[in-house]
């Protein structure tokens, strides 16, 4: 059994789980930066007050399967990271505590201070995981078995753009889950929103993947696309993953603009996630098997059979009861959000 | 350079997990001491224990969404600022916090959503279970923690590679390591002390402020009966933890006793300034003899002085910090018992000297709690795994700016966090139950108890619950 190929596929699925459910977390996070009133920012932070800790926990399985299943990758990839993971923390922190302070600020300036820690760290989070994200894909120096470049290799013009590119995608997904989970007016704002979101993840989609495309001679040869040159051997096998992307796409455009049924309003928030998921694969695809680009491999940074092989009789056994409990919890909170169904007091 | 990164990340790790261990310790027994109110509340139908309930689920919940944030931090420290460490250990210690995050940390996270907000969409029960659920996370997660920390103290079941590596010959005997079974009862001892000690003095604070209902009473008298059953426990708990660790580490229980030279009848040191430099005690007041009674173990106890001086863990500091952790303790123990006579002879609820000196006791518990994690992780030093990786050996290729950049921004951060927490926590605690309206009395479980039920502190908090209905910044 090809013990560090199942843990790759594992982290790769717990980080993805992460970016799906927390993504939408964060993106409301920033969209109550525009929300007209407090009562609207209310019922849009009471639309993820009860699985938002859940959502996180997968952040932690990532980071923490990360330290057990490849360590030698955790202790290359978080120093060659330090700042914007400190960033990402440290907004992280904000974001968390605002879901309860913000309910418990007395005075005016300080509701408005944590109302601005919501958005703020709402913000910086996502900016910060797209940018090292974009750190990621770009590639690490490494030397022996440790981390060599600078404090600053991550700070790129590709970084920044994927770092854009993953604030506007969390905006959609938060969007599209306001779409299923409000009524009325934030419902209509939530769908301009939505739109409006559509069309930079679009932009950004099409910017990232041409220029992801030149970061690396291995990418341009898995793919079989360069400038001036395709590889249609190549290409027409992963061709499918653009294309279904470009569709849902255009699906999702297709519900925001036109289709205003609230029987559908389940259909934006699947399709966004559909598009997310057409945009992990693609990296993925992109960067495999490296998870230290473009320096060690899964099988280089992977821990000892003996550690994965133990840990995975817990991932196998654990795995499907989260997820259980996970899809009974968000069954539970099923439905429109209603006013008064948010603080706990 | 080096030393400057190292010293710089061995600070932020002592910060953030000292910061990081106070909301744990508090939540695993807040969630224990709520998992009780609502088994007897379902048991017995007193409204009573309903109050306390909704009374410390409020603090609850802000407390561990700041566990919560602060220990997302955690499982990010070991690559950031120790990545050799990580590498090094990543085959034995990785599982174990893998573990952590699949049996504990989904459970606590996904079940406390349906503690805080599922009243109206679950039963009685069911919503009792989550609340069990949620204490018994807590539990397992300390298991695993606390399997992993003191797998470092106490390694075992593992060999080292040629690369230098440790990777695990028997995982039962890692988990199981030699100090993990006191360490880990101390721990959760130390955790629902910590909590009844809170909710004493928060207690005595109504009592001080006058408003005293039936539901001060009652947490009052919980709290002292903890505090009275617990403490002798947690003596003897602390106590067998010393012993295991004279065993495993007689290097850092010389340096808990402050004792520089193995000798017949090692005294139990009452005062003393340890100076490193010179390996003696300075102005040092003592029992000649009571060490040799007190700890057990072949004779003559072992001195610093048995050790290369190169293997010393710092001294002074794991002296004093134990000094601390003992006295704490021991102002433990005396509340605990004096509440108890107090509810005795009828004057629990009567202001008096012991509620304006239980007040400032609650903070005791979490005194006790980090002083009692410095003895462990001082007292290990030089060491990461003891005697088998040094910490000099652990830290990170990180330059040494960003790491004095990350911990002043970690101290700026968890000073605004914490000192909104509190007060917002205390605020919760202080205001105690005579406000509470009169429909929360008869209330069922199964009703909304959204908060547009629940006193608001001020009308524009009221308002921006029931969403909607709020103006902007009205």
């Amino acid at each position: 059994m090809d013990l560090p190929l199942i843990w790759a596929v594992l982290i790769a699925v717990a980080v993805m789980m992460y970016v799906l459910l927390d993504g939408f977390d964060l993106g409301i996070g920033i969209l109550t930066g525009f929300a007209a009133d407090e009562g609207e920012r209310s019922m849009m932070t009471a639309s993820i007050e009860p699985v938002w800790d859940g959502n996180e926990t997968w952040l932690v399985l990532g980071g923490g399967g990360l330290f057990a299943a490849f360590p030698l990758a955790y202790a290359i990839l978080i120093p060659a990271f330090y700042l914007p993971v400190f960033i990402m923390l440290a907004a992280l922190i904000f974001r968390g505590v605002a879901f309860e302070f913000r309910h418990k600020a007395v005075r005016q300036p300080t509701k408005r201070f944590w109302n601005g820690a919501f958005f703020g760290g709402s913000l910086a989070a996502a900016l910060s995981q797209g940018v090292i994200l974009g750190a990621f894909i770009q590639g690490v120096e490494v030397s022996g078995r440790a981390y060599a470049g600078g404090g600053f290799d991550w700070l790129t013009p590709f970084s920044l753009l994927v770092g854009f590119a993953v604030v506007i995608g969390y905006v959609l997904l938060g969007s599209c889950w306001l779409i299923l989970k409000t009524e009325g007016q934030l419902r209509e704002g939530a769908r301009k929103w939505a739109r409006r979101s559509l069309i930079g993840v679009a932009l950004a989609m099409a910017a990232v993947s041409l220029a992801t495309l030149s970061i690396d001679p291995r990418v341009t040869a898995r793919w079989g696309v360069s400038m001036s040159h395709v590889e249609f051997g190549n290409f027409a096998l992963l061709a499918p993953i653009p294309i279904i992307g470009g569709a849902l796409i255009a699906l999702l455009w297709r519900d925001l603009a036109m289709k205003n049924q609230p029987a559908l309003d389940w259909r934006p928030i699947v399709l966004a996630a559909g598009i997310f998921l057409t945009g992990y694969l693609g990296i993925a695809v992109s960067l495999f098997p490296y998870n230290v680009p473009f320096a060690k491999t899964v099988w280089e940074t992977a821990a000892r059979d003996n550690a994965l092989g133990f840990m995975l009789v817990g991932a196998a056994v654990m795995l499907p009861v989260i997820l259980g409990y996970t899809a009974y919890v968000y069954h539970l909170f099923w439905g429109k959000v209603k006013p008064g169904d948010g603080y706990h007091g | 350079m080096e030393l400057d990164a190292l010293l710089l990340s061995r600070l932020q790790f002592a910060f953030v997990i000292a910061f990081h261990i106070m909301f744990p310790a508090f939540t695993i027994g807040l969630a224990a001491f709520l998992a009780v109110c609502e088994g007897l509340w379902l048991k017995t139908k007193n409204e009573v224990f309903l109050k306390l309930y909704l009374h410390w689920v409020k603090i609850f919940a802000l407390a561990f969404a700041m566990g919560v944030v602060s220990g997302v931090v955690m499982s990010y420290q070991f690559g950031s600022n120790w990545a050799v460490f990580s590498d090094k250990t990543g085959n034995v210690l990785g599982p174990l916090l893998g573990y952590e995050v699949l049996t504990a940390f989904f459970l606590e996270a996904t079940f406390l959503g349906v503690m805080l907000f599922g009243w109206k969409r679950v039963g009685p029960r069911l919503h009792f279970l989550s609340t069990v659920i949620v204490a018994l996370g807590t539990m397992v997660s300390a298991f695993w923690i606390l399997s992993a920390n003191s797998w470092m103290q106490t390694p075992q079941g593992f060999a080292i590679d040629a690369d230098g590596r440790f990777y695990a010959t028997d995982w039962i005997e890692v988990i199981f390591n030699p100090s993990f079974p006191s360490r880990y009862i101390h721990m959760m001892l130390a955790a629902y002390i910590t909590t009844a000690a809170v909710v004493l003095a928060a207690g005595a604070a109504q009592v001080l402020r006058g408003r005293v209902s039936e539901p001060t009473r009652w947490q009052m008298r919980m709290a002292a009966g903890t505090l009275a059953v617990l403490m002798p426990l947690q003596i003897w708990a602390g106590h067998w933890s010393g012993e295991v660790a004279h065993h495993y580490q007689p290097a850092k229980v010389a340096a808990m006793e402050g004792w520089w030279e193995t000798k017949e009848g090692q005294p139990t040191i009452l005062f003393a300034l340890p100076d490193q430099e010179n390996q003696r005690n300075i102005a040092e007041i003592g029992i000649p003899g009571l060490g040799d009674l007190v700890v057990g173990g072949e004779k003559p106890l072992k001195g610093l002085d048995a050790f290369p001086v190169e293997d010393h863990p710092p001294v002074f500091i794991t002296f004093w910090s134990f000094r601390i952790m003992v006295g704490a303790g021991l102002g433990l123990l005396a509340l605990g018992f004096w509440g108890l006579w107090l509810w005795r002879s009828g004057k629990l609820a009567t202001p008096g000297i012991f509620h304006w000196l239980a007040v400032p006791g609650g903070a005791l518990g979490f005194v006790a709690v980090i002083s009692g994690w410095v003895v462990a992780e001082v007292g290990r030093q030089p060491f990461t795994v003891y005697g088998a990786l040094r910490t000099v050996d652990s830290v990170s290729p990180v330059p040494a700016g960003q790491v004095a950049f990350s911990l002043l921004a970690f101290m700026i951060v968890y000073a605004i966090i914490f000192t909104a927490g509190v007060i917002y926590m205390a605020r919760i605690a202080l205001r105690g139950f005579d406000d509470a309206p009169p429909a929360a009395n008869k209330r069922a479980p199964g009703s909304p108890l959204g908060a547009v039920d629940e006193p608001a502190e001020t009308p524009e908090d009221q308002s921006s619950n029931a969403g909607g209905a709020a103006p902007a910044g009205a």
